[in-house]
C-alpha cells in the first residue's frame, strides 16, 4: 500500500503515456478514418490527463474542450460528409517508404532530444508554486489569465483574428459552388 | 519521480509517430490527424518546461498552439470537403492540379 502511495504519480504517468502512445500508433495503423479518429481521441484525453498531472488544469480543460470536443467532432463530421466508404482504397505503395520515414523520424527525434535534454537536466525542477501574481498566490486559471491579458495581449488579439480568418476561409471553401461568380 | 526528461521522451515518441504518419499515409484526413499529434507533442514539451522553470509563459503558448491547431483543422477539413466534391477522393496524390 505504501508502495502505491509513493509511486502514484509514476503509475499515473506511465499509464497515460502508454494510452497516448498506443493511440498515436492507432492513428497510424487503422485503415478506417473513424477508428483513427477514435484512437486520436484517446491520445488527446491521455495528454489532458498528463496536463492535470503537471498542475496545468486550465490547459487540460482547454485540451478536452477544444481538441476532444471541437476538433474531433469536426473530423468525424467530415468523415461522415465525405462518406469514405464509397471512396477508392488508399494506395499502399508508399509502405515501401516506411523504413525511410521511420529512420527520418528517429533522426529528427534524436536531434530534438540532443537539443532539449541538456535543458531538461540542467535547471533543477522548481517546486515553487507557479501562481505568484503581485505577491499573492492564485489558481492556475487565474494566473494564466493574468499572464495572457497582461503580457500577451497583442498576440492574443492577433490569434483571434487568425481564428476569424480561418473560420471564414473554411466556410468559403466548404460551401457548394453556386456557379454564379464565373469559375471561382 | 517523474521529471521533465520523462515528458520529453514521451513528446519525442509522439512527434516521431506523427511525422511517420504524415510521410507514409496518403489519406488526407489521417495526415491532418498526424499533424495534430505533432502539435500535441509540442504542447507536452511546453507544459513540462513551464513546470520545470516555474514560468507560466509556456502554458500561455499552449493556448496559442491549441488555437492555431483548431484553425488549421478547420481550414484543412474545408479543403478536404472541396477536394472530395471536386475529385471524389481524399487521396493526397490525386490533388495535383492548381486549377479546379
Amino acid at each position: 500500500m505504501d508502495w502505491l502511495v509513493t509511486h502514484f504519480a509514476a503509475i499515473v504517468f506511465y499509464t497515460l503515456a502508454a494510452v497516448a502512445v498506443l493511440g498515436a500508433v492507432g492513428v497510424l495503423g487503422f485503415r478506417s478514418p473513424v477508428y483513427a479518429a477514435l484512437a486520436l481521441l484517446a491520445t488527446f484525453l491521455a495528454v489532458a490527463g498528463l496536463f492535470v498531472l503537471q498542475h496545468a488544469e486550465l490547459i487540460a480543460a482547454v485540451q478536452v474542450l477544444v481538441y476532444a470536443g471541437g476538433v474531433m467532432v469536426l473530423f468525424l463530421f467530415v468523415i461522415m460528409l465525405v462518406n469514405v466508404r464509397t471512396l477508392p482504397r488508399e494506395p499502399q505503395y508508399l509502405n515501401r517508404l516506411l523504413p525511410a520515414a521511420v529512420g527520418l523520424a528517429i533522426l529528427l527525434a534524436v536531434l530534438l532530444g540532443i537539443g532539449l535534454f541538456p535543458l531538461a537536466l540542467r535547471a533543477p525542477a522548481s517546486s515553487a508554486p507557479l501562481q505568484q501574481v503581485a505577491g499573492q498566490t492564485l489558481g492556475n486559471t487565474e494566473a494564466v489569465g493574468w499572464s495572457l491579458y497582461r503580457d500577451f495581449l497583442l498576440p492574443f488579439e492577433v490569434v483571434s483574428v487568425v481564428l476569424l480568418v480561418a473560420m471564414i476561409g473554411a466556410i468559403v471553401m466548404g460551401r457548394k459552388p453556386t456557379g454564379k461568380e464565373g469559375d471561382t | 519521480m517523474i521529471t521533465t526528461a520523462h515528458y520529453l521522451v514521451l513528446s519525442l515518441i509522439l512527434f516521431a509517430l506523427g511525422l511517420v504518419g504524415v510521410i507514409v499515409r496518403r489519406n488526407f484526413i489521417t495526415v491532418l490527424m498526424c499533424v495534430e499529434l505533432i502539435l500535441n507533442a509540442v504542447n507536452i514539451n511546453f507544459v513540462a518546461f513551464s513546470r520545470q522553470l516555474g514560468d507560466l509563459t509556456g502554458q500561455v503558448f499552449v493556448v496559442f498552439v491549441i488555437t492555431i491547431a483548431a484553425a488549421e483543422a478547420a481550414i484543412g477539413l474545408g479543403i478536404i470537403i472541396a477536394l472530395a466534391r471536386l475529385k471524389q477522393t481524399v487521396n493526397l496524390d490525386e490533388a495535383n492540379v492548381m486549377e479546379g
